[in-house]
């Protein structure tokens, strides 16, 4: 039995040590708005914070997490009102829309450290994502977006 | 300065979701339903992968209804061709599909309504208006919601012929609308079928051949049964032998060697376990529809024969595709040839979600639910396959993680129904990311050689093309510049293979824009003209006194998104000239596109900085949504042309996963992408595919200003990379 701490709340989970936490979120918990993409950290997909971190769920032992908060997408704002899904809304950014959880958690670790974030630390923290619709202008203009928000409080 | 309208109308949209909607719905015609409290539910017919249809085809019945958007629910349609017409994802078809229907029943909905409030009112129902969900009689200045109609319209029979509205009248269509389901995408919503859940599924997965042309020859699964978690290990038969496939019935492999488990982590580990003995399949046979036999080759295939095939080949004599003129006596008497050859690999799709499907089938029914383009394709063969009347199929549509054309084929939603058959439960199939990678319907592998004849004043006297491909080739024998140049030739050839190929976003256009519009830009060039005029020369003569009758393209059109590009682009701007600049132009999925892109060389790597897109779809639906869509198509160019490519070695992918596919990303993305629609009345075509080809030679049309060379290997990095190492 491994506990867990998932949005704030704690579950404890009867699962094979070496379950990658992607798989406990989703098949175990029902926490499907984190995607699997690929497996081995190239896509991004599954994208989740670890004690504020964005990590590739796909590849975290769910072992190695106990103890730790793990916030998904479903857990990201109380009222589904943080800057970066506000902007993601007025930009209309997402297309098949897979990725998009990914993207806005990745985004999220860089907007908490980086108040006023360059096109050149965008590229910087996004490159592990893909958007295989092609997206990236859209994502990039939500981000700056969401930091405008962002410092104007909202 | 951001005006936050817009997410006003968002919070209230989100607030009509919530509602508990009615049971009491009173449907009009298929596509509309409409509660007493005036929510106005609309069935979004086609399937969903990306390119917005749950917005925008709602609002084209809405714009006709004469409904307040802010009232519309959108809500995926079941499969019912019946109701809801050819429910079908692909070609660029979806507007020009349900853009007359759509209208139609929106139409005929609200003539109902303004009936039921003439009789309610007693007035004659010409003198009765509709706006915004309200119907009013001026004269006596009675009003009601269309709620308040509804019960009593959906008496009235429905009405056919309705007089659609003038372009100038349009109150939803042409004004940008968000996704609908926007909130529930960025909020992490089960929306996609890998989302799909019931009580008691388990997972499947299928581990198949490690290449193609191999097959199964024994396995032992003693130890992956030990496994936890595991319930079955088994051998499935796709196909048995003889069974007569559809079109979208392709296959890579039949014999399936499939692991059940409770979880997609037990059924993943237990797959490591599993001992299995792969033999050569040898020379196999399909029988297609109309018991017409197709022979599979066995061979093994490599990127390296495979390219010297390709080459042996194109030096044989092929199909005549079109013969305009005397090509033969032309180029014999030109004063200059100038003859190129293009090529390009397998791709993969690489959807973001990998391919999946769940199943449910028991003796006297099968439920099954997922990602797929053409459900009408699939439920036949899942019939004969399960052997039930269709009428006892239910195929439930979920959101797709992408398709790019591999979700038209339904092999894995057979697959799926034949495992949860043989194991008495539902069952969800799974492909990992290697599985969908490995185990694709690619792209073909394309090769074409154009020609082309000059006399000793630089005119073009004669046009040549001949293409080939594994196994088929990309030649549009009646696309411009066909119609535009006396003395035409145009061939065609294909090398049968075991590789399974079929759609990829823009099918066979996809190469042949990228040779042709590298040719066209060096044969400006050859002849001293630039590259646009040089186009737009040709495509006078075409509209003025065109060769032969077949030709498929609408030359005003196809000028028009040429000059679009041309001025908003700056195309003679000598402050441009910063940039590394090229242009292309297709039309194909009865669109025009074309694109002026500017491309910078850093750290020795290319990177598009800037695109102006022109398009002509006609009448432009959802604008930016459309402009969403185009700007994707032109990323997704840019990263295919530049770095996209599946190998084979002894008949194995090369590539497996994102470590070794290279996928275009945020950083090598451009900046800003310009898209403008050629403003007309026509009735809308399609927009999914026809920005994506003309990227192709752009991409490499720059690369040539940028680096003085020529590019005519796909992915262009590759070509790139060995002449800078030169």
């Amino acid at each position: 039995m491994i506990t867990l701490n998932i949005n704030n709340k704690n579950y404890n989970v009867d699962v094979d040590p070496e379950t990658p936490l992607l798989w406990v979120l989703r098949d175990t918990l029902g926490l499907v708005g984190t995607k699997y993409g690929c497996g081995m950290a190239q896509c991004g997909a599954c994208t989740v914070h670890l004690n504020g971190q964005a990590v590739r769920s796909c590849v975290t032992r769910v072992s190695s997490i106990a103890g730790k908060k793990v916030v998904t997408i479903e857990g990201l704002s109380e009222k589904n009102d943080h800057p970066l899904q506000k902007a993601w809304l007025e930009l209309d950014v997402p297309q098949c829309g897979y990725c998009q959880g990914g993207q806005i958690m990745s985004a999220a670790v860089l907007l908490r450290e980086n108040k006023n974030p360059t096109e050149k630390d965008i590229d910087n923290a996004m490159v592990g994502n893909i958007c295989r619709c092609g997206t990236y202008l859209r994502i990039r203009k939500a981000i700056q977006l969401a930091a405008e928000l962002q410092r104007k409080g909202g | 300065m951001i005006s936050f309208s817009a997410l006003a109308e968002l919070d209230l949209a989100d607030k009509i979701n919530e509602l508990d909607l009615p049971d009491q719905w009173y449907e009009l015609t298929g596509y509309i339903k409409i509660t007493p409290d005036n929510i106005i539910k609309i069935l979004n017919p086609n399937p969903e992968f990306g390119q917005n249809v749950m917005t925008s085809l709602p609002m084209i019945v809405a714009d006709e209804l004469e409904a307040d958007w802010k009232q519309v629910v959108v809500e995926m349609g079941p499969h019912d061709s019946v109701k809801l017409g050819p429910q079908f994802t692909g070609g660029s078809n979806s507007m020009r599909m349900y853009w007359k229907p759509l209208r139609e029943a929106g139409a005929a909905a609200r003539q109902m309504l303004m009936g039921a409030a003439a009789q309610t009112w007693n007035v004659p129902v010409e003198e009765v208006t509709a706006k915004a969900g309200m119907l009013y009689h001026e004269k006596t200045g009675k009003s009601g919601t269309y709620g308040s109609f509804a019960s009593k319209a959906a008496e009235i029979p429905i009405p056919k012929g309705m007089k659609l509205k003038e372009p100038k009248n349009f109150s939803v269509v042409r004004n940008s609308k968000k996704n609908v389901e926007g909130s529930k995408i960025v909020t992490g919503k089960p929306l996609f079928g890998l989302d799909y859940k019931v009580e008691g599924m388990l997972i499947a997965m299928i581990e198949h051949p490690p290449a193609f042309g191999m097959k199964l020859k024994s396995f032992d699964a003693s130890e992956a049964l030990k496994m936890p978690g595991i319930k079955d290990v088994f051998t499935q038969k796709l196909y048995e032998d003889g069974f007569e496939q559809g079109g979208f019935d392709t296959r890579s492999f039949n014999d399936l060697l499939v692991v059940v488990g409770n979880t997609t982590w037990e059924v993943m580990k237990a797959r490591k376990k599993l001992k299995i003995t792969w033999e050569p399949a040898g020379d196999t046979k399909n029988i297609m529809s109309g018991k017409r036999e197709v022979v599979v080759p066995g061979e093994l295939e490599s990127t390296s024969t495979q390219l010297e095939k390709m080459k042996e080949y194109a030096n044989k004599p092929a199909q005549q595709l079109r013969k305009d003129g005397d090509p033969e006596a032309a180029f014999k008497n030109a004063a200059k040839i100038i003859e190129r050859t293009y090529n390009a690999p397998f791709l993969a799709h690489n959807c973001m979600e990998p391919m999946n499907f769940f199943a449910h089938v028991t003796d006297e029914k099968a439920l099954v639910a997922g990602p797929l383009q053409a459900p009408g394709w699939s439920e036949p063969t899942l019939a004969k396959l399960l052997n039930l009347p269709a009428d006892k199929i239910e195929i439930q549509m979920t959101r797709m993680g992408g398709g790019f054309g591999l979700r038209a084929y339904g092999h894995y939603i057979y697959e799926a129904a034949l495992i949860s058959k043989k194991v008495k439960a539902p069952v969800k199939l799974m492909y990992t990311r290697e599985d969908d990678m490995t185990y694709g319907i690619y792209r073909p592998m394309y090769t074409a050689t154009y020609r082309a004849a000059l006399d000793a004043n630089k005119n073009l006297i004669a046009f040549h093309v001949k293409g080939g491909g594994i196994p088929e080739n990309a030649v549009h024998a009646n696309r411009f510049p066909a119609g535009a140049i006396d003395n035409y030739l145009a061939e065609g050839w294909q090398i049968p293979s075991n590789i399974t190929i079929g759609a990829f976003r823009a099918p066979r256009s996809n190469f042949a824009a990228a040779a042709e519009q590298s040719f066209l830009d060096e044969l400006a060039e050859a002849m001293g003209k630039d590259p646009i005029d040089f186009r737009l020369e040709l495509l006078k003569r075409a509209k003025e006194n065109p060769v032969g009758k077949s030709n498929d393209y609408n030359a005003d059109r196809y000028a028009e998104v040429l000059k679009l590009v041309k001025e908003k682009s700056g195309w003679n701007n000598p402050e441009n000239t910063k940039y590394s600049r090229g242009v292309a132009a297709y039309f194909c999925h009865n669109s025009y596109a074309a694109h002026v892109v500017d491309m910078m060389m850093r750290d020795g790597q290319p990177y598009v900085e800037r695109v102006f897109s022109a398009i002509d779809c006609g009448i432009v639906i959802n604008p930016d949504a459309a402009t969403n869509m185009v700007q994707g198509a032109v990323v997704d160019g840019i990263g295919n042309a530049l770095y996209g490519g599946l190998t084979h070695k002894d008949g194995a992918s090369e590539q497996n996963n994102f470590h070794r596919y290279r996928i275009i990303r945020m950083h090598e993305a451009p900046k800003k992408i310009d898209v403008h629609f050629v403003q007309n009345d026509i009735d809308p075509t399609g927009l999914g595919e026809p920005p994506f080809p003309p990227v192709f030679g752009a991409v490499a049309n720059a690369l040539y200003k940028n680096t003085g060379n020529r590019f005519y290997e796909q992915p262009y990095i590759l070509q790139l990379n060995k002449s800078s190492k030169a």
